[in-house]
């Protein structure tokens, strides 16, 4: 793919400055940090230390935020500077949708679950 | 043969799929089949194979992919307006106990067809065409970042056209409307083929969309000429940007509810079931948090096409452009709050309908501004009445009456009155029609001289403007009396006499935008014959503005033998005011991209694919995703990717030009 590209800017021939550059010690760092980021996940489930399910959840969610941060600064080397900071605006933009997405769509199915009595609701009333 | 063997050859395929017993159909079949074969016989006859598949079909260059994109957008405009007419003919006649003339199965997949059509199969390879087209030349480069994505996406796009197009002649289409809401698209109520053939039509045009969604941002962050910074692009090229990142935030959102829904109707999860802890609601939520951005993916390029043309035509720099690159990018983000507003009904209490009312109506805020700025570039400004500035005109008397039926359709409580009335149906006839149709058509004209060296012949241009216009008031405005009287969409037949006359008159506006699709063809045939008076030599027809112009008419394949340099917005307009003198020599070899088959041919595995899993012919399926893996793995070990155009040849590319500028002279 990449000889695709530079067909079309034969004449501008500048890599990118603000790319951060991979390293082994880059590479190593974020592969433990990966590895501890879901072994203590695991754990917390299989051995059941916290007292409840709902709490083992969210801590593991907490823990599954933390691992794309360390994947994306690690092994995508988003910094932002990295692309003339268009990662970064990318990583905001994508952010900002999920969450109104999210968001959004647990508001909207929460009102409408309350305004409108589903069915599998009117089978427990017994 | 067993039955078994025969199920496990054809699936669900048989000889009682073909609508045989439908007269409409068959006649169809037959016209089709003969215009098929003798377009095929002629293709044959005149040996164009060759020169079709090595200069056309396998082509990385965004010109003529942006060219194919068109063409399939008219041919399917003929389908999906062929649709249009029968439901218009339905609608006039059903009155005083008739029954039309199509039977409820078939008049249920038509309109579904209509919708499904109109907006994936001609509004978005117009819209994506153009950019295609037009956005490489704007910034300055020689073709997009991913030449050959670019072809996948285009014949990617077609194979979910051709899987409509079957559809029509084996097996059936949906019946469900252009949505398929379920429970009425899952497997209990539509056993049947036809949401298949929907699912897997728009899960294989959505990859070459969101793949040229990608491809296009990647163009225009990464290889706009020296000069051009954010705030210098033009305004089209802004647009498309916006576009274009919509369209990879949003589509995914549509392949994964297609997905879960397929999972429903193969597997039989219960997603969008009612029982089992399923909710329709949820695939009502979610496609159209898809489905509202998807409007502004068609209508932002519009936007920008009417920029464009309205600074031109009017001799004009065009006004407030940072108010309109800020407008595109607050309706960008915005076009992302309002989901909601297509089922207020649905249930949700006063709060999420306020909520999403209110953000309804201000997006009407930034399109206002972008009225105000066409206004205001107009205001003083020598304006020449070209068919790109009829267009505009038209445009923007249309569009405002569009917007403002939306706003009020963005109220509430009048929503639950007019939810699901033919005057819905008129709003959004009215803005797509005034503004992505008559957006595409301005932009046709304008970049038609661009594309192919002469412009189009105003005369028939002027006939095809004014059929459309008033065939589109005639067919459009008594279904916002209808719907205000409570008549609601879709209907197949009626019982209230004093409705006809509506309908009657709608349809004669069909009938006259008929006549304005047809002027449309008679224009580019009546132009390809007097195409030598209407020859554009000098590259700049329009005295416009932007970069495009400052090629050849049509441009080399290298776009530009030299990259340029900008200075100013309106780059084109600021190097002819600057005395600006065409290089004559010292030109180089020039880098390209080279053709390549493959994306042809992943694409016909894809729909091969489609086809298989839509009628349960699993070894198909299978072997088609197999021989599709297998060619995209064998393209990575193509090393003939690029080569130089040779200094010779731009030379005397470069040199006919000047020659053709001293004759024009």
């Amino acid at each position: 793919m990449n000889t695709d590209t530079h067909a079309s800017h034969a004449d501008a021939h500048h890599h990118d400055d603000g790319h951060a550059h991979s390293t082994f010690s880059g590479y190593m760092l974020g592969f433990v940090l990966s590895v501890v980021l879901t072994a203590i996940p695991f754990w917390l489930v299989m051995s059941g230390m916290l007292p409840s399910k709902q709490i083992t959840a969210l801590v593991i969610m907490a823990f599954a935020i933390v691992q794309i941060v360390v994947h994306m600064i690690y092994f995508l080397h988003m910094s932002p500077k990295s692309e003339n900071g268009w990662s970064m605006m990318a990583l905001i933009f994508t952010i900002v949708m999920v969450v109104i997405a999210l968001s959004g769509s647990l508001w909207v199915m929460n009102h409408l679950n309350s305004n409108m009595m589903p069915v599998h609701e009117m089978t427990g009333m017994k | 043969m067993s039955p078994d063997l025969l199920k496990l050859i054809f699936g669900r395929l048989g000889i009682d799929s073909l609508p045989l017993h439908e007269p409409i159909l068959v006649g169809t079949f037959v016209m089709v089949a003969l215009g098929g074969v003798t377009l095929l016989a002629g293709l044959t006859y005149f040996r164009l194979w060759g020169y079709l598949w090595r200069e056309w079909f396998t082509t990385v260059d965004h010109k003529r992919i942006g060219i194919m994109y068109m063409i399939l957008g008219i041919v399917m405009l003929l389908r999906g307006f062929a649709d249009a007419l029968m439901m218009r003919a339905q609608q006039a006649l059903a009155f005083n106990g008739s029954e039309g003339f199509l039977p409820a199965h078939h008049y249920d997949q038509v309109f579904t067809a209509h919708g499904v059509i109109m907006i994936f199969f001609v509004a978005m390879p117009l819209v994506t065409g153009l950019m295609n087209y037009v956005v490489p030349l704007q910034i300055g480069a020689r073709d997009v970042s991913f030449p050959f994505l670019n072809n996948f996406s285009f014949w990617m796009t077609v194979g979910g056209a051709v899987l409509v197009m079957i559809s029509l002649f084996i097996g059936e289409f949906a019946r469900t409307g252009w949505l398929a809401y379920p429970p009425l698209s899952n497997i209990g109520y539509s056993p049947d083929v036809g949401v298949d053939y929907y699912i897997w039509a728009l899960q294989v045009a959505g990859v070459g969309t969101t793949l040229s969604g990608i491809n296009l941002i990647c163009t225009i962050v990464k290889l706009r000429c020296p000069g051009m910074t954010m705030m210098k692009m033009p305004v089209f090229t802004w647009t498309s940007l916006c576009t274009n990142i919509l369209i990879v935030a949003s589509f995914p959102v549509l392949t994964v509810v297609l997905a879960l829904l397929s999972l429903d109707r193969y597997v039989g999860t219960n997603f969008f079931t009612n029982d089992f802890g399923g909710s329709p609601m949820m695939y009502v939520n979610l496609i159209w948090i898809w489905g509202h951005p998807e409007v502004y993916i068609l209508v932002l390029p519009a936007f920008g096409i009417f920029s464009e043309v309205t600074s031109t035509f009017s001799g004009k720099r065009l006004f407030g452009y940072t108010s309109m690159v800020y407008a595109t990018v607050v309706i960008t983000i915005l076009s992302y709050l309002v989901w909601l507003h297509h089922f207020f009904t649905m249930g949700s209490g006063a709060s999420v309908n306020s909520f999403f009312g209110i953000t309804t109506m201000i997006i009407s805020i930034p399109t206002g501004a972008k009225m105000f700025n066409w206004l205001f570039t107009m205001y003083r400004g020598r304006i020449r009445y070209e068919l790109p500035m009829l267009w505009t005109i038209a445009f923007m008397l249309t569009f405002v009456l569009g917007g403002m039926t939306g706003v009020l359709l963005a109220v509430p409580p009048a929503d639950f009155v007019l939810h699901n009335s033919l005057f819905l149906i008129a709003h959004f006839h009215n803005v797509i029609i005034g503004g992505v149709v008559f957006g595409a058509f301005a932009g046709i004209n304008y970049w038609f001289p661009k594309a192919f060296g002469f412009k189009l012949d105003p005369f028939w241009g002027k006939l095809s403007f004014w059929f459309w216009v008033t065939g589109f008031y005639m067919a459009f405005m008594p279904l916002y009396v209808l719907g205000l009287m409570g008549v609601t969409r879709r209907l197949r037949v009626f019982d209230d006499p004093s409705l006809q006359i509506w309908f009657v008159i709608a349809a004669i506006g069909a009938g006259l935008v008929f006549l304005g699709i047809l002027s449309m063809l008679m224009q580019f045939a009546v132009s390809f014959l007097k195409r030598e008076q209407l020859k554009d030599v000098t590259g700049d027809p329009w005295d416009a503005r932007t970069l495009e112009w400052a090629t050849s008419s049509p441009p080399p394949d290298y776009n530009f033998a030299f990259t340029p340099v900008v200075h100013d917005n309106d780059a084109w307009w600021d190097m002819k005011k600057r005395g600006y003198q065409r290089p004559l020599v010292g030109f180089k070899p020039i880098h390209m991209p080279s053709s390549t088959g493959t994306g042809i041919i992943l694409a016909g595995f894809a729909t091969a694919m489609g086809f298989g899993l839509i009628w349960y012919i699993w070894w198909l399926a299978a072997a088609s995703f197999i021989a599709m893996l297998a060619v995209g793995i064998g393209h990575t070990f193509n090393y003939h990717r690029d080569f130089d155009i040779p200094a010779d040849d731009v030379i005397r590319t470069e040199d006919a030009r000047t020659k053709l500028l001293a004759g024009a002279k």
